[in-house]
């Protein structure tokens, strides 16, 4: 049997996952995540004196201190397992997976283990980050020098 | 003569087993037949690689202690584990002070070990020897995937690294004991697959390709076998093993009878997916279950099968394919 | 402050469908996945379309992680709109950082009191 006659058999007796299921199951806990942080917004906006703009910075703050006690008490990968990229991609995700990174290299050490792995999975996420946003804008800078664009 | 297929006129025995296992694993359809539990899957150490060793180390006294034989006695210790350079097998030879050597066959460890022991068994060169494998949760999980504590959502096709490990304690042959007629060495075979999440599909052509060639080299039959129980291909991985020996020409009645201990390792509970995996997974099934039924003379002839991925989490990185092997050894008793 | 909520809820819970389709259909790994948002979050500023979304969607648009491209981005604009070229480089952490000073300070927090322990599915 060849790979390509092989990659056939196996696909067909390998079940597939429910991409319907999948996504509503994101939709459901990645929108729940969302609710959360508008509710902490809420808040820091009627008894802190933040606004619209402002009470994002202590939102982010608060969200990912939750993620920390979620993920130290093992509650993140069971939410993780169940919604998928519902809770990846909020921030909650972001700060898991340094977190969680944080935690498992701590036989380590704290500077070489910690310090040292702490963004092993979201590091990327901040590289491209950085590279987009210093490509666009540049480009939009051009643009605006040549007259073609407004900010 | 068959390629990779090994003789043994002498008959090793397998004179005692020491298994013991995490926590998770006494839920395990196979707990009642494990020597010792842990309550902590660090084994009460501070890293989850010490605990791993502790196990090991474990496992290995239970074996002498049920065999009375002392340490100092055993000739050789043949052992591997799925940490880089295997290091809990290493600092566990340190403590055990017998001469070793390490074996790296992923999850058919426990079976490549038994097969070296055996073989020096054979030679005359050994009077004892300690032959095993394990695998530990954590220090797998973080090593070839995620942090132990990442929220990564698994697709239905992985499988859970089992926290256990087991040994045995090979003689020559003797009276009342298993003992190891034969043994097939796996070729490494890759058919492309490179999903890191579906070792089953990625392990099955291996299996497929060394009970082929035990059988052949045999002159045997599948029925000849009261088992015939493969490592950890899992819930999915061994429908697809059942395929390629159907293919093969094997009698459809026979090939449904093959067991996997990774497909039964944890029941049904289906928080694990696919099944179970490690190097620990075949080592505490086979030293345990299999040599319990032999023992207990209710079943003569068994075709044990340990399924290893041969994958690091680099060459995953790098889009290669996902290389596997699996080493057969054929037990019985008389 | 219903209708906030509610938009949050769904803003939020479609991108989170966009990343599962990445995953899922897109074969790609998480990592993978939330570097392709990120991008998209960046670009979808450059031409000013992000700060709508915020504005309707509130945390729904926030909390995701292309809005951690939004907001380096814009932090970059921003400052080259001030201060011209030299202005992108120095601009794009301006706005942006709370959610990783807060990933370090819990990161660091989380590993001295846990332990990567307790294993269950």
């Amino acid at each position: 049997m060849d790979a390509k006659q092989y990659d056939h058999l196996q696909q067909s007796l390998s079940p597939k996952p429910s991409i319907l299921k999948n996504c509503l199951k994101a939709f459901l806990v990645g929108g729940i995540i969302c609710t959360i942080g508008q509710l902490i917004t809420f808040f820091y906006i009627t008894y802190f004196n933040f606004t619209e703009k402002t009470a994002g910075n202590p939102t982010v703050a608060t969200i990912i201190f939750l993620t920390m006690l979620l993920t130290g008490f093992g509650v993140y990968k069971k939410i993780g397992q169940f919604a998928g990229a519902g809770s990846a991609v909020p921030v909650t995700g972001f700060g898991n997976s340094v977190i969680s990174a944080a935690i498992e290299h701590k036989t380590e050490g704290f500077v070489l283990g910690v310090g040292g792995n702490i963004f092993k999975l979201a590091g990327s996420v901040i590289v491209f980050g950085v590279t987009a946003a210093f490509v666009v804008a540049l480009v939009k800078l051009i643009l605006v020098t040549m007259g073609v664009a407004n900010w | 003569m068959d390629q990779g297929v090994i003789y043994f006129p002498s008959k090793p025995a397998i004179i005692a087993s020491g298994v013991v296992a995490g926590p998770v694993e006494k839920k395990s359809v196979f707990a009642k037949d494990f020597d010792k539990f842990y309550d902590d899957e660090r084994a009460e150490e501070d890293s989850n690689e010490k605990g791993h060793q502790t196990m090991a180390e474990q496992a290995c006294q239970i074996a002498l202690q049920k065999a009375k034989i002392k340490q100092n006695d055993v000739d050789f210790l043949m052992s591997g584990d799925l940490v880089n350079q295997m290091t809990p097998s290493n600092f566990a030879a340190a403590t055990l002070q017998i001469p070793y050597i390490g074996l790296f066959s992923a999850c058919a460890t426990a079976v490549s070990s038994v097969i070296i022991a055996s073989l020096l068994t054979e030679l005359g060169g050994s009077r004892y020897a300690l032959a095993g494998a394990g695998s530990q949760h954590n220090s797998v999980e973080r090593q070839f995937r995620y942090p132990v504590e990442y929220g990564g959502q698994k697709p239905g096709t992985a499988q859970w690294t089992v926290t256990a490990a087991g040994y045995v304690l090979i003689a020559k042959g003797q009276m009342n004991s298993p003992v190891v007629e034969a043994a097939t060495v796996g070729k490494v075979i890759d058919l492309q697959q490179t999903d890191p999440f579906h070792m089953g599909a990625a392990m099955a052509p291996a299996a497929c390709d060394t009970i082929t060639r035990h059988l052949k080299g045999r002159g045997q039959k599948l029925s000849d076998y009261d088992l015939i129980m493969t490592g950890d291909l899992g819930k999915i991985g061994l429908p697809i093993l059942k395929e390629m020996l159907i293919k093969e020409g094997m009698a459809k009645q026979d090939v449904q009878k093959i067991r996997d201990a990774g497909a039964e390792y944890y029941g049904d509970d289906e928080s694990f997916l696919a099944g179970a995996s490690g190097a620990g997974c075949s080592a505490s099934v086979f030293f345990s279950y299999i040599l319990k039924q032999l023992n207990e003379k209710k079943m003569e002839r068994v075709l044990a099968i340990a399924t290893g991925a041969l994958l690091s989490p680099l060459t995953v990185q790098q889009n290669e394919s996902i290389p596997c092997t699996a080493h057969a050894v054929e037990i019985s008793m008389k | 402050m219903l209708s906030s909520l509610i938009m949050a809820f769904i803003v939020g819970g479609l991108i989170c469908v966009i990343g599962q389709l990445l995953m899922d259909i897109g074969k790609l790994t998480p990592a993978h996945t939330l570097t392709i948002l990120v991008v998209a979050g960046a670009i979808l500023d450059g031409f000013n379309l992000y700060e709508p979304l915020i504005d309707f969607a509130g945390a729904g648009a926030t909390i995701p992680i292309t809005s951690f491209g939004n907001s380096l981005t814009h932090g970059a604009i921003a400052e080259a709109e001030k201060h011209g070229w030299i202005g992108v480089l120095t601009g794009m952490f301006e706005v942006t950082s709370s959610g990783i000073s807060a990933a370090i300070l819990f990161g660091m927090i989380g590993a001295l009191i846990f332990h990567s322990k307790g294993q269950h599915p």
